[in-house]
């Protein structure tokens, strides 16, 4: 980064033109085993949306605020990784107390969501860049918006295709990856934009 | 090698082929294939983490407790990677810039955590040494096909060398995202209609993440 980048910039590239799914490929496990209904793909990304913004937050906290001081900055990986679990089993600890509607809803995604390779990716990204941490706070919200965007419209074509032919050896991963290329072609569309 | 390791090693190379049949750790097989070069490093790093975190887990499954197993395996998935990260810092510096947090991102790849979870854990040391390498392997052969295609067709080199000759137009679209995809869905459909037998194939879209 030559330039301190716009809050506005960073979330409208992370959302489009630099989608953490279709541009960096993370979190693709789970586009690829969860993206069959919208209703599930609707929980699985508002839970995305949610621990990665928090856990990009969190963790900037502690590269910047412990990791450094201590320069334990080779350590990184293991400690984002302990926040993010502990985040997501704190997280649904207290949503287990508090409302029953939203565990249901969201509480069966938590534990996926630990070991979704997206929200530890954007952490690291968040590092590599050297966001500050308005920056770091915008861009993971912007990657988790830009995911659910990703598996909502996969969802969506999924289901508009269970009646329709598709070759053999295609079905399932084949074709799914075949969609996730041609919805990246399009996202790529929006490089104009910015 | 007795026989049960041998069947182990061909399933993994073959029939349970974690990236096209189980469909799992596709982020960096997507993420790395567009240069061969890089390609290669992350499939040593790979097969590093996989086959050592395999028999660790495998030497202490009788002390790891139940409940906490996962944090568990996380954390010696997340050593060896490490450890695989400081030593391509110190050696090979560009890849490992190039390559950026897919390094890193080894820790969440679900074929280490599921071969740790579905087979270390009930299994001795050998056999998980064996599994591990074989999983490694299988990823490994997989990465290295569509690194070779989409470097060559996508900017006309291999390793960084032009063999394509000028009469070639490159196709940029295989070196950008979209290819990727392309790339590895061609594959997986190649693979299944020649290779595997109907009843072979798992059900399609299962392979998720182990949770």
């Amino acid at each position: 980064m030559n330039e301190p980048a716009s809050l506005w910039t960073i979330l409208f590239a992370a959302i489009f033109t630099n989608n953490i799914l279709l541009a960096n490929y993370l979190g693709m496990c789970s586009f690829l085993a969860v993206s069959k209904e919208i209703k599930t793909s609707f929980g699985l990304g508002s839970a995305v949306v949610f621990v990665m913004t928090a856990t990009t937050a969190l963790n900037w906290f502690v590269y910047h605020h412990v990791l450094v001081p201590l320069n334990l900055v080779y350590l990184n990986v293991i400690v984002f990784i302990i926040v993010i679990a502990a985040f997501v089993q704190l997280v649904e600890l207290i949503i287990d107390r508090v409302s029953e509607t939203l565990y249901t809803a969201l509480g069966i995604f938590l534990p996926l969501i630990t070991v979704n390779c997206a929200i530890l990716g954007v952490s690291l990204f968040m590092i590599i860049r050297d966001y500050s941490f308005t920056q770091s706070v915008m861009y993971g919200l912007g990657s988790g918006i830009g995911w659910m965007v990703a598996i909502l419209a996969m969802a969506g074509i999924r289901q508009k295709m269970k009646r329709s032919r598709i070759p053999r050896g295609l079905e399932g991963a084949g074709i799914t990856l075949i969609i996730a290329g041609v919805m990246a072609l399009a996202f790529m569309g929006f490089n104009g934009i910015l | 090698m007795s026989s049960r390791e041998r069947k182990q090693f061909l399933a993994g190379i073959g029939r349970d082929n974690p990236v096209f049949v189980q469909i799992l750790g596709i982020c960096s097989t997507l993420a790395v294939t567009n240069v061969l070069r890089n390609t290669v490093v992350m499939c040593i790093g790979l097969c590093f983490t996989l086959t050592l975190s395999n028999v660790t887990v495998s030497a202490l499954r009788r002390w790891i407790p139940g409940r906490v197993r996962m944090m568990v395996e996380v954390l010696i998935i997340a050593t060896y990677v490490i450890v695989v990260d400081i030593l391509l810092k110190a050696y090979l510096p560009d890849i490992s810039r190039e390559l950026g947090p897919y390094v890193g991102l080894i820790i969440t790849n679900c074929i280490v955590m599921g071969r740790a979870e579905a087979f270390a854990l009930t299994n001795p040391p050998r056999l998980a040494l064996v599994d591990g390498l074989a999983a490694g392997l299988g990823y490994s052969y997989v990465l290295l096909i569509i690194a070779v295609v989409r470097e060559l067709m996508g900017s006309g080199t291999l390793w960084g060398i032009p063999v394509m000759g000028s009469w070639w137009t490159n196709w940029t679209i295989l070196a950008m995202a979209p290819g990727a995809f392309f790339a590895l869905a061609v594959f997986v459909w190649i693979v299944k209609a020649c290779f595997l037998k109907p009843a072979d194939a798992p059900v399609p879209g299962t392979g998720g993440k182990p949770s």
